[in-house]
C-alpha cells in the first residue's frame, strides 16, 4: 500500500498516469468479459457463428 | 412553591416543549428529535402519504380507462410468441432473418417496398459480400442521365436500395384496389404488438363471421383493425422452398421468418444495444458502487460530528439559581 502511494498517488501528476492506465486496461477487461457473456448468452444466433456455412 | 410530583410534571412537559421549538431557540443540543432523517419524515409524513395516495388512484384510473378501452377494440388482440430475441440479452435470429430475406424477395417484394434497406446493409448480418452482390445484381436500377442526357438500366449494386414494387404511391394504390401497400421497413415498429401483430396477421386469415359485411375486394382478417384487409392471404404451406432441407417450410415458419426479418428491418442495432447493456450495466455497477463509498466517506465527518452548548457560568445565576440558561 505505501509503495502505491508513494510512486503512484503522491504526486498528481503520476495519479492522472495511474488512473488513465488503469481505466484502459479496465474497459479492455469490461469490454472482454462482457462480449464473451453476450456471445455465450446467444451461441449460434449471430453471424459469425454461421457465416462458416457461407463463405 | 411546586410539590415534587408538579415539578416533575412540568419539567417533562417543559422539556417536551423546549424539543418541539425550531433548533434556533433550542440551546440543550442540535441533535434531537426533529432534525435527524426520521424526525423530518414524520413531519411530512401527512403530506406524503396524500400524495402517495392521490398519485395511486390517478394511476388506477388510468389504468383502468386504459384496460376498458383494450376490451372493446375493433380487431383481435395478437397473442405473444415466445420470440427467440425476446429476452433482456437475446440476439436476433441471423438464420431467420437470412430465410425472412428470401421470403420477402419472393412473396412480399411483388407489392410492398423496403426503401430504407439497401444490399450493402445484409453484408455480415445474414449473408455475405459476395452472396449480397448477388443479389443486387439480380435487379435493374434505373440510373441518372448519362452524358447524353438519357437515363438508362443497369444492374444493382451493393449501395443500392432495395427495390420498389412501384414507382409511386399512386401507381400503387391504382394496382391494389385503392389501398396502399405499406412500406415494411419499419412496420414492426409502427405497428401495436410489433412482431405478435404481423405474425398474428399474416397466419390468421379465416372466414368472416355471420352477419359481417366484406367488401368486393377485401379478405377478413380478425387481427386488423376493423376486419376487412386488402391483402389477401399469401403466406401458405410451401410458398417458399428453403435452402436448409431440416427446415419445413410451413405457413407459420414463413411467416416467423419474415417477421423475424422485418424485426431486423426495424432494428438493425438491437444486437449491439443488447450488447452494450452489458457492458453499461456492469462498468455502472462498479461506479455506482465506488462512488457510494466515496461520498459515504467523505461525509463520515460530518455525520459523526457532535455539537454541544457549554453553558457559561454566571455570578449572577449562581446567586438566584434560575438563569435563562438552565434547563429545567
Amino acid at each position: 500500500m505505501k509503495v502505491i502511494y508513494n510512486t503512484l498517488f503522491k504526486r498528481t501528476s503520476t495519479y492522472a498516469v495511474a488512473i488513465i492506465a488503469s481505466a484502459f486496461f479496465f474497459e479492455r477487461a469490461i469490454d472482454v468479459s462482457s462480449n464473451a457473456i453476450f456471445d455465450s448468452i446467444n451461441k449460434g444466433k449471430q453471424w459469425k457463428d454461421i457465416k462458416s456455412k457461407y463463405e | 412553591m411546586r410539590t415534587n410530583m408538579a415539578s416533575k410534571f412540568l419539567s417533562v412537559v417543559g422539556s417536551k416543549l423546549l424539543k418541539s421549538t425550531p433548533s434556533a431557540l433550542n440551546w440543550t443540543s442540535m441533535r434531537r428529535n426533529g432534525s435527524t432523517k426520521a424526525g423530518t419524515w414524520f413531519r411530512t409524513r401527512p403530506k406524503l402519504l396524500a400524495f402517495g395516495a392521490l398519485a395511486g388512484t390517478a394511476g388506477l384510473l388510468l389504468y383502468a380507462l386504459d384496460a376498458s378501452v383494450e376490451a372493446s377494440d375493433d380487431c383481435v388482440h395478437p397473442p405473444k410468441q415466445n420470440w427467440d430475441h425476446n429476452g433482456l440479452l437475446s440476439a436476433l435470429d441471423m438464420e431467420g432473418v437470412r430465410r425472412g430475406y428470401k421470403v420477402y424477395k419472393e412473396v412480399c417484394a411483388s407489392c410492398h417496398s423496403l426503401q430504407y434497406i439497401a444490399y450493402r446493409n445484409l453484408v455480415d448480418v445474414c449473408m455475405t459480400e459476395a452472396e449480397a452482390k448477388a443479389e443486387a445484381e439480380a435487379i435493374t436500377v434505373k440510373d441518372g442521365p448519362d452524358e447524353q442526357g438519357n437515363y438508362f438500366e443497369r444492374p444493382g449494386k451493393l449501395s443500392d436500395y432495395m427495390p420498389a414494387a412501384y414507382d409511386n404511391e399512386e401507381a400503387a394504390r391504382a394496382a391494389n384496389n385503392g389501398a396502399y401497400p405499406p412500406d415494411l421497413s419499419y412496420i414492426v415498429a409502427a405497428r401495436k404488438g410489433g412482431e405478435d401483430y404481423i405474425f398474428a396477421l399474416l397466419t390468421g386469415y379465416c372466414e368472416p363471421p355471420a352477419g359481417f359485411a366484406l367488401r368486393e375486394g377485401l379478405y377478413y382478417n380478425p387481427y386488423f383493425s376493423g376486419g376487412a384487409i386488402a391483402m389477401g392471404q399469401l403466406i401458405d404451406n410451401e410458398v417458399v422452398t428453403y435452402d436448409d432441407a431440416e427446415i419445413a417450410p410451413t405457413s407459420s415458419q414463413i411467416a416467423k421468418d419474415v417477421v423475424t426479418f422485418l424485426k431486423w428491418t426495424s432494428e438493425p442495432d438491437g444486437d449491439q444495444r443488447k450488447r452494450l447493456l452489458v457492458k453499461v450495466v456492469m462498468i455502472s455497477a462498479f461506479l455506482v458502487g465506488i462512488s457510494y463509498y466515496i461520498k459515504r466517506f467523505k461525509w463520515s465527518s460530518l455525520k459523526s460530528r457532535k455539537i454541544m452548548f457549554v453553558p457559561e457560568i454566571n455570578e449572577q445565576s449562581k446567586s438566584n439559581g434560575e438563569g435563562k440558561n438552565c434547563p429545567k
